[in-house]
């Protein structure tokens, strides 16, 4: 019985084996030879994400270890994600990281022990668990955050992120103790029997405050203030990681919490007007503050907290088409965003520069980073032939079938805003002189992921079944 | 007169309440971003303290409430090991821990 409990925590074992390996190996391996830990991380991540891929299709799913834990479909689906977001961020940080001192070789061992975090999340059925999970992932990622030696703006993004997150961990703790009081128990299942449809004050107060804490979490509007600053802080590959995987995984838990334990009460079923008015806000205030911004890493910054906010209306849907557009436009999300930010460090490490007006004539100084930037935030805006294009159309579809036309309009018409400042990136790029940049090369493990983003951008946008369908069998998994 | 002077559920929620609050308000107000540090630890405990009490009042038979209470003092620990360290990683380039002027980063 036990050991076919832990046979369901594979994954996680592997990873959290593999982050000691590399601290141990960083620590260990003399200072000329530590270019090894890259291969090392990356081909334990692909064995890893190998096996979970097995085991969406072919695994025995069930709760494990006594409720406490949750093996299923929707759970792997979101390792997949990080799995594949990571090796990505790995891959394409590569020269990012060369010119850190040697001592910073503990960033891989973090950044695998932040994955591990992600997939407690994922898969917790206990928000105990998932309460452990999100700590090991935020308090790893305020280290990443800070990670930049000598440089005061990595180290105040480090400070802000800490503050505020722990700050919104504990509303979110506060809530979860009140859910406690009411119904004895922290498991999502039983919680969700317990609550009943009942509204009193003390189940506002619980739903209100976990709203919040999470809300913090995936950025969504009233919660966002924070993400600008640590984006712009953090090192570009820690950005990318941030606002791909954690975002994702911070989702991960929503959907869960929202479908299982709060689908019953009556907080919700009144209070989907709140979260709709919080998903258009994000959505009109992510796409408008993102038009003035004058430094990439911010403008991508705003632009996924609009991509939050499209999101949230997948999740306001409760139904399978809803949680699969979610899990589609999450999985795609990753290689639109991965793109730009394989781009943005690597044009940022190479002229020192995250401003956009330093990425003028890009197209004739690096004609494969323009392409791949331009791929990518075509696609983020939903352009047709590329992938983002189709995660819209299920995300508002399934908004519109549950009655609710007006946020998908809000959608569309922010979408067409959203066009606006990612074609003007794409505008310095292709016609902007940049006469006095230096020429950039790709070349390496940078080219690679942007060549692969970017095919599988169009790939996906020109054939989504395979991944619809899984994204379609993940979410039967959660909805019944 | 017969005054009920039993310590019950809801004064330790109403405890616990004020704890929180006043955590909040530090977090707001204080200047200093260790002290910042210790506000968040005060809203943590009050965390603590719901936890212990709900789990003492109501489910007297399980403990999962006090399990709760020691994960979040760990967790917490590991969070203000990391603070401090953040402390002294922006000291070293400012020689300051006011939060003011922690404003390199503003849109």
């Amino acid at each position: 019985m036990v050991s076919t409990d832990f046979l369901a925590i594979t994954p996680e074992i592997a990873v959290a084996v593999l982050a000691l390996l590399l601290v141990a190996v960083a620590l260990l391996l003399p200072q000329g030879a530590r270019k090894g830990l890259v291969p090392l991380n990356v081909f334990g991540l692909l064995g890893i994400l190998a096996y979970t891929v097995y085991d969406f299709f072919f695994g025995k799913m069930g709760p494990v270890f006594r409720g406490m834990y949750y093996h299923d479909q929707f759970a792997d689906f979101f390792k997949i994600l990080f799995l594949t977001a990571a090796i990505l961020v790995i891959l394409s940080s590569r020269e990012y990281i060369g010119k850190w001192p040697a001592y910073r070789g503990n960033f891989y061992a973090l950044l695998t022990a932040a994955i591990l975090g992600m997939m407690i999340m994922a898969s917790s059925a206990d928000l105990l668990t998932f309460y452990v999970g999100l700590e090991l992932m935020t308090i790893t990622f305020y280290i990443l955050v800070g990670y930049l030696p000598h440089d005061g703006r990595s180290s105040e993004a480090g400070i802000k992120y800490l503050v505020l997150g722990a700050s919104s961990s504990a509303i979110l703790l506060y809530g979860i103790s009140f859910i406690y009081g009411l119904t004895g128990s922290t498991q999502l299942s039983g919680i969700g029997a317990q609550l009943g449809s009942s509204l009193t004050p003390p189940i506002i107060l619980a739903t209100v405050f976990l709203l919040a804490g999470l809300g913090f979490k995936i950025s969504l509007v009233p919660f966002h203030m924070w993400a600008p600053d640590i984006y712009e802080g953090a090192p570009t590959p820690v950005t990318a990681f941030l606002a791909v995987a954690s975002k994702a995984a911070a989702f991960a838990a929503v959907i869960r919490i929202y479908l299982v334990t709060l689908e019953h009460q009556s907080f919700v079923q009144t209070g989907v007007a709140l979260l709709l008015i919080l998903a258009a806000l994000t959505m009109i205030v992510g796409n408008l503050v993102a038009i003035p911004q004058k430094n990439i890493k911010r403008l991508l910054a705003f632009s996924s907290i609009a991509q939050a906010g499209y999101l949230m209306v997948g999740v306001i849907a409760e139904s399978v088409a809803g949680v699969k557009g979610v899990l589609f436009y999450a999985m795609i999300y990753v290689f639109a965003n991965m793109g730009a930010f394989a781009v943005a460090t690597y044009v940022g490490q190479a002229q020192g520069s995250d401003e956009i007006r330093d990425y003028a004539g890009l197209a004739r100084r690096s004609p494969l980073a323009a392409a791949v930037m331009t791929a990518s935030v075509l696609s983020l805006a939903g352009i047709p032939p590329l992938a983002g294009f189709v995660g819209k159309f299920y995300l508002f579809s399934a908004v519109i079938h549950q009655g609710y036309t007006w946020i998908a309009y809000v959608g569309f018409v922010m979408s067409m805003v959203s066009v606006y400042y990612y074609l003007s990136v794409v505008k310095v790029m292709y016609l902007g002189e940049g006469a006095d940049l230096p020429d950039i090369p790709v070349h390496g493990a940078a080219k690679f992921t942007m060549v692969f983003t970017m095919l599988i951008t169009l790939f996906i946008g020109l054939y989504p079944t395979p991944l619809a369908q899984m994204a379609i069998s993940a979410a039967t998994s959660l909805v019944k | 007169m017969n005054f009920n002077l039993s310590v019950g559920l809801s004064t330790y929620l109403l405890v616990g309440a004020m704890l929180f609050c006043l955590g909040l308000y530090g977090v707001f107000v204080k200047k200093n971003i260790v002290a910042v540090l210790m506000s968040i630890e005060l809203m943590l405990n009050a965390v603590n303290l719901n936890f212990v009490a709900f789990n003492r009042f109501l489910a007297v038979s399980s403990v999962v409430g006090q399990v709760a209470a020691l994960f979040v003092i760990v967790l917490a620990a590991a969070e203000v090991a990391v603070g401090l360290a953040l402390v002294i990683a922006i000291y070293r380039t400012r020689h300051t821990t006011n939060t003011d002027e922690f404003n390199w980063l503003k849109w």
